[in-house]
């Protein structure tokens, strides 16, 4: 288990190019913009292929790959008349990893938590009294 | 035995642990306020953590560093800004630089702690750790990205 403190080394050096997360937590909050990346991540889509997928008009599909795009989850390439769209497997993973890995911290450290209190539990002879 | 609930929530960038525990709130209070105690569980089996300084008063300051397996020291602090022995405890926890003082580079997140006993006996603690605000969430995107820990795209509904 990596840990949390770990992770951070030498962060200072790589600012400026972070995502902005709360960009990128919104974007992924709707299921179509979800299958949108999910889709692109596999190869580039335009929007008008896009829109065929979805029960939705062109406008409304334009708007969601905009949100997208904002987040940087996904990067547009004009190619002729039409945008590319592309998924950035970078920026979700890293949005997605990053909470699972706090809470897989403090998972961590409840479990030692509970064994310290367990160990506690069994070590400590009963004349010891414990303050109430 | 020891029930434990994570739970996310990106909306409101709240991470939180509910643990159920056989022992009295005064007992689980202690592996926060027991330095010695608390060194055994806040940093992982590979990453020991020593507390250096430990004052869980108002405005008091806990100082530790974790040492890694290389010998590696990483430091950490706290500042208590709420306590009410033995049900609660809220504090900012952050990242020390080199000497262990708080390195404003770092992200800083604020965790609440709230111990109470339990319907059927025992404790129930509840932990919820804040991200206050977005720079500090960009902060930690950016630290999840340089672990370079690859997740599947098809996890991604999971985890939201």
């Amino acid at each position: 288990m990596v840990t949390y403190n770990y992770m951070v080394v030498d962060i200072t050096e790589r600012r400026g190019t972070e995502p902005h997360t709360d960009l990128v937590f919104q974007a992924l909050a709707d299921a179509t913009r979800r299958d949108i990346v999910r889709l692109t991540m596999h190869g580039e889509y335009s929007v008008s292929q896009l829109a065929k997928r979805y029960p939705m008009s062109f406008a409304a599909v334009q708007k969601h790959v905009a949100v997208l795009h904002r987040a940087q989850l996904i990067s547009k390439e004009r190619s002729g008349r039409e945008q590319l769209v592309r998924g950035r497997p970078d920026v979700v993973r890293a949005a997605a990893t990053l909470l699972d890995e706090f809470a897989a911290l403090w998972r961590d450290r409840i479990d030692r938590f509970g064994e310290v209190l367990a160990d506690e539990m069994k070590g400590t002879p009963k004349m010891k009294g414990t303050p109430k | 035995m020891t029930v434990t609930d994570v739970d996310v929530n990106r909306e409101n960038k709240t991470l939180t642990v509910t643990a159920m525990f056989d022992a009295s709130v005064e007992r689980v209070w202690q592996l926060w306020a027991d330095p010695r105690k608390l060194e055994q569980w806040w940093g992982p089996p590979t990453y020991p953590a020593t507390m250096v300084e430990h004052d869980l008063s108002v405005g008091g300051r806990v100082r530790y560093f974790m040492t890694g397996p290389e010998g590696d020291k990483h430091h950490g602090w706290w500042r208590i800004t709420s306590v009410e022995p033995p049900s609660r405890l809220e504090f900012e926890d952050g990242f020390g630089d080199a000497d262990g003082n708080p390195n404003p580079e770092m992200p800083v997140t604020v965790a609440r702690v709230a111990i109470e006993e339990a319907a059927g006996g025992g404790s129930l603690m509840t932990i919820e750790s804040n991200f206050p605000t977005d720079e500090v969430m960009a902060q930690m995107v950016e630290m999840g990205m340089q672990e370079g820990i690859t997740l599947a795209v098809g996890q991604m509904d999971a985890l939201l």
